[in-house]
């Protein structure tokens, strides 16, 4: 999943080199944490939050067909 | 790839070389010359090569491919093997459509998954400045299916209403779906439409007229 969110992440940022993802694993779920670069926050979160939730909207989808669950946060 | 640099022996040269490797055409680039070059004396001594700098124009042409490269590469991490054909290049619109095996998860509930992928396919495209176009993406004609169904719907939901006088509420859709419901029923007897809500969650209203 990490590949899959950095790809998205980078592709929608001024400064895809300050991208960066960690995975957590629980027992239950995948986190993925993204953090970018403070002039980009904008741009990976969109007017109303739209482009966060097409991030976690197909990101989940990517899931399902691994069989995972999983949860796409973005860090300040 | 964008843009490139080249520095060769000439300007010409330099040019030529560029187009090659951004695979493209001198109207589909702006070039900027950062040095001349010269031949120097004897053609070797104090001869300076030329630099130039070739950038493609956001013309309709290179944000399709920018849509096309884009997909293909999100669905490759999403280990999902599709076909992207380009349905529609002209101005302002680009239409792609997808084709494979079990993408019916790309499409999830009521085309939430295709929406979300065709917001972020069009935020990428549109990046790359020029005129704002519209991206849509298509599954297997997933659309123009759901497009007829809403046309049906709205018919037989109008009916209802004329019949009985009373105000149909839809479920919730999206801004297109909406105007799909919208102008099937536009200057039908009997009936008006609008719709009610806040996004995510706004609605068609089918009322007898007053």
């Amino acid at each position: 999943m990490k590949a899959l969110v950095e790809f998205i992440a980078k592709s929608l940022v001024d400064h895809p080199d300050e991208v960066s993802v960690t995975e957590i694993e629980s027992d239950h779920e995948l986190i993925c944490q993204i953090t970018v670069a403070e002039q980009d926050m904008g741009r990976i979160i969109g007017k109303q939050g739209r482009i966060a939730k097409a991030i976690r909207t197909v990101t989940k989808a990517a899931a399902t067909k691994k069989g995972i669950k999983v949860q796409v946060n973005i860090l300040e | 790839m964008k843009s490139v640099e080249i520095v060769a022996r000439s300007v010409d040269e330099a040019v030529q070389e560029g187009l090659t490797k951004l695979d493209t055409t001198m109207d589909e680039v702006d070039i900027s010359v950062l040095e001349e070059g010269s031949k120097g004396i004897f053609g070797f001594i104090g001869s300076k090569s030329a630099r130039v700098r070739l950038e493609h124009k956001p013309t309709i042409k290179w944000k399709t491919r920018i849509a096309t490269e884009y997909v293909v590469k999100l669905l490759e991490h999403m280990d999902i093997n599709a076909d992207c054909t380009v349905k529609v290049q002209d101005e302002g619109n680009i239409a792609l459509d997808l084709s494979g095996d079990n993408l019916g998860l790309l499409i999830g509930r009521r085309g939430q998954t295709l929406d979300a992928l065709q917001y972020l396919i069009s935020t990428v495209t549109n990046r790359e400045g020029g005129e704002w176009v519209r991206v849509i993406i298509d599954i297997e004609g997933y659309r123009s299916r759901r497009e007829e169904t809403l046309k049906a719907l709205a018919q037989r939901l109008a009916a209802k209403v004329r019949a009985t006088g009373r105000r149909i509420a839809l479920d919730p859709m999206n801004a297109l779906e909406r105007r799909v419901v919208h102008s099937e029923l536009q200057g039908q007897d009997g009936i008006e439409t609008h719709s009610e809500g806040r996004d995510p969650f706004r609605r068609v209203i089918i009322l007898p007229k007053k």
